[in-house]
């Protein structure tokens, strides 16, 4: 099947080559970090993590999303979900496939990395990160490749792998749950040291997702024979609308016992990012137009008729991903290191190098993302052409 | 005739995962070597280090004595960005060594005074429990908060983990720290540099405990002032820290969180 | 046979340049094989930690045995098979005697296109050059 994704138009190679470039240039940007390590980024010795981490987390919430499609079909027979299950399952792919890749970069020491297996420690939460990714990732691949083929033959995929799909529902939501936890385990950052962060993780995850995934069905639309569906897209309009309700309700639960406890190490994070601290507010723009994308979102997903309208839906989801991405991508990281743990604050904001190399990371993922989804809507459209 | 390509190319996998686990559960799962030859000599006599910083008795010099040896011993560069610093022991002021501690009617003498923070080698360390290679852990004999920097692939969770701060990372080589601030790097040919990428921190020196010597800021301390820095073994009962501790009020950082730190302050 | 002409040429040009070992004159170009020097002390010594042949095969994994010892275990005293009690430290033993980094050291780790990263951190000896 993957002959498919050599047989294109020239917009579809087009677009590869751009991918291609955009690696090429990012990965130079990369030999700078690799040879003169990390102080080509932002981050100090306050604001340890950044960019990188933060995209990871944001991705990780984009591949457990894949279970808002699986699930519906494969759990309740819901079948008009059939023509899309295995878009959401590459998504994941391409996701995970990123999310390994911004450790990689992320770490000082990454020819070493493989010492996360070679010196297992149950103990620490990143072990386990790595477990569960990697697994999931080889399940999406294996459940994604095999129901595909089998489509493809107008047969039943094989029996074994219906316990794969079965588990990879549970995982999906493990992911992310084991994502939040290396942050809400941490004693001294108390912007993160909430039990609801895992909660809120899967519902920032499961409006997200869906979202992007919508936008993607879109696209194919566009350019492809290949229709997704006007029903399935509504179907997951009606998901991210739940998502984002409950993301939003958890993000004013957590600033109501913030503000009403009025505790120092609980309010400060939240007055850095919306207000500023100190003289520091580079991020205060940045959150408020997350709050204002993110009501846009919810007015005008949660009203019937501007979801249905694919025109306002369109910008409903793309509301949603400006908001989630900013929240995940921006104020997570840099809002749960600022103001320290010695009450400090230490500003930090991804430098070119920096920001080159996630794109790079970025062009992978749309590039593997690109090549799955090219297989997939080929089989499709031939099946389609044959029936 | 002949197998299918199909076929030959799940064989061909299949063999390889085989291989590639056969070879590695073998490593896996050989009996460790049993080294005759490795001879155990006792390292230190303490099972629990730590240490009482009496500050009625630090001043400003001590503190930056204490400093400069440290440092100096362990060849911890300086660096000019403050983002990038590496301190493995530092001064900070009160309000910020003990955010929780601090009000608004302080008294004066501590108002406007500086600390001397370190590693507080816990009792119940968040960053080892973290560590994903176990490239930083608790040793069990003597209590040391260890970092392997053989080991540690630069992930940083540790960092995140530490509600005290006092871990710092190697963002650039620290060989090629600015040459002006650094005139005679290595300041210590017998202990090693680090690299670029690996965390770093305070060890308690572990090897002059093992040679029966001080830490480098508790003798540098004692040399100027006696008693400023007082270094033992927390599980012996008649050992100099336990009197301190037995007879003065001390006070530790951050005790709601439950790492059980072992830097005590007399204040 | 399709395209005979190509194919011959290219098995002819294939099977001499595999035949490169067998070239007259190659020593010429190779690289020269490693002579490590010993320093006065080290030949003083006549023997270092462990016996030479085992030495030139397994210093690697002794140094890595060493290095857990050290760090992860605490115990920075090492018993040769000789009996002598050596300190474990690459710096302070290994290097005290072979101070001479780039003669001794570097002469094999160059040939055979070795480059061990523990002097990322550890600290070479200053050499009188």
């Amino acid at each position: 099947m993957l002959e498919k994704a050599i047989q294109g138009s020239r917009i579809y190679w087009g677009w590869v080559v751009i991918l291609l470039g955009l690696i090429g240039i990012g990965f130079l940007f990369y030999l700078t970090q690799y040879f003169e390590g990390l102080k080509v980024t932002g981050m100090s010795r306050d604001v340890s993590w950044g960019f990188y981490i933060a995209q990871l987390t944001y991705l990780v919430g984009v591949a457990a999303s894949g279970v808002m499609v699986v699930l519906p079909f494969y759990l309740h027979d819901y079948k008009a979900f059939g023509r899309i299950t295995i878009l959401g399952e590459f998504v994941a792919i391409a996701a995970v496939v990123m999310c390994m890749l911004f450790v990689v970069v992320d770490l000082g020491k990454p020819m070493r990395g493989l010492n996360i297996m070679l010196y297992p420690r149950p103990n620490s939460i990143l072990f386990w990160d790595f477990l569960v990714l990697s697994t999931y990732m080889l399940l999406n691949l294996v459940i994604g490749w095999n129901v595909l083929s089998s489509e493809r033959k107008g047969i039943h995929y094989p029996g074994w792998v219906k316990p794969l799909i079965y588990i990879s529902i549970p995982w999906a939501f493990s992911i992310h749950t084991v994502t939040a936890f290396l942050y809400s385990g941490l004693p001294g950052r108390h912007y993160w040291l909430t039990a609801i962060l895992a909660a809120r993780f899967l519902a920032s995850a499961f409006c997200s997702g869906p979202a992007l995934l919508i936008l993607l069905c879109m696209i194919v639309r566009k350019f492809t024979r290949f229709d997704p569906g006007t029903k399935q897209m509504g179907t997951l309009a009606i998901i991210v609308t739940y998502a984002m309700i409950l993301n939003v309700f958890f993000f004013f639960l957590e600033v109501f016992t913030a503000f009403y406890s009025q505790i120092p190490s609980h309010m400060v994070h939240f007055q850095f990012l919306f207000a500023g601290y100190e003289g520091y507010g580079r991020l205060v723009p940045w959150m408020w137009t997350a709050a204002f994308f993110a009501l846009v979102s919810l007015i005008l997903l949660i009203n019937p008729t501007t979801r249905k309208n694919e025109g306002t839906m369109m910008v409903g989801c793309v509301a949603v991903v400006i908001a989630t991405w900013i929240d995940k991508g921006l104020g997570l990281l840099i809002g749960g290191f600022t103001p320290n743990t010695f009450e400090r604050v230490t500003d930090y904001w991804p430098t070119l190098t920096e920001f080159m190399i996630s794109v790079m990371v970025w062009a992978i993922g749309l590039f593997v993302l690109t090549i799955l989804f090219k297989v997939a809507i080929s089989v499709k459209e031939e099946v389609e052409g044959v029936r | 005739m002949g197998i299918k390509r199909r076929d030959f190319l799940r064989l061909a996998g299949l063999s390889t995962l085989i291989g590639l686990a056969g070879k590695t559960s073998f490593k896996w799962l050989a009996p460790g070597q049993v080294e005759a030859s490795i001879k155990e000599a006792p390292l230190t006599a303490g099972t629990k280090w730590g240490m009482v910083v009496d500050m009625t008795k630090m001043d400003e010099h001590v503190m930056d004595k204490c400093i400069q040896a440290c440092h100096r011993t362990h060849n911890v560069p300086k660096i000019e960005n403050p983002k990038h610093e590496i301190k493995w022991i530092w001064k900070e002021a009160y309000e910020h060594t003990f955010p929780g501690q601090h009000h608004d009617y302080a008294a004066e003498e501590y108002e406007h005074r500086d600390f001397l923070l370190l590693c507080n080698h816990c009792t119940n360390p968040p960053c080892c429990r973290v560590c994903p290679t176990k490239a930083t852990w608790k040793r069990e004999q003597d209590g040391i908060v260890m970092m392997d920097q053989h080991r540690c692939i630069g992930c940083r969770f540790c960092m995140a983990a530490c509600p005290y701060g006092v871990r710092s990372f190697n963002w650039g080589d620290p060989r090629k720290a600015d040459e002006t601030l650094n005139p005679d790097f290595p300041t210590n040919p017998e202990y090693p540099t680090r690299a670029v990428g690996v965390v770093e921190k305070c060890n308690f020196c572990a090897e002059r405990l093992a040679k029966g010597q001080y830490p480098a800021c508790v003798e540098a301390a004692n040399e100027i002032k006696k008693g400023a820095l007082t270094f033992g073994d927390l599980d012996a009962p008649d050992s100099e820290v336990r009197e301190l501790l037995h007879e003065h009020y001390t006070i530790i950082r951050k005790p709601e969180l439950g790492t059980g730190p072992n830097i005590y302050y007399i204040v | 046979m399709y395209d005979g002409w190509k194919i011959l040429v290219g098995l002819i040009i294939g099977v001499v340049l595999l035949a490169y070992p067998f070239w007259p004159d190659t020593e010429k170009w190779a690289a020269k094989t490693p002579e490590p020097e010993l320093t006065a002390k080290a030949q003083e010594a006549k023997v270092c930690v462990e016996p030479k042949s085992y030495i030139k095969t397994e210093h690697m994994k002794l140094l890595d045995q060493w290095r857990d010892s050290v760090v992860r275990e605490g115990i920075r005293q090492y018993e040769s098979s000789t009996g002598k009690i050596y300190d474990i430290s690459l710096q302070n033993t290994c290097m005290e005697c072979h101070s001479n980094k780039s003669k001794f050291c570097d002469q094999c780790h160059d040939y055979a296109g070795v480059d061990p990263f523990c002097w990322e951190c550890h600290i070479e000896p200053e050499e009188s050059m």
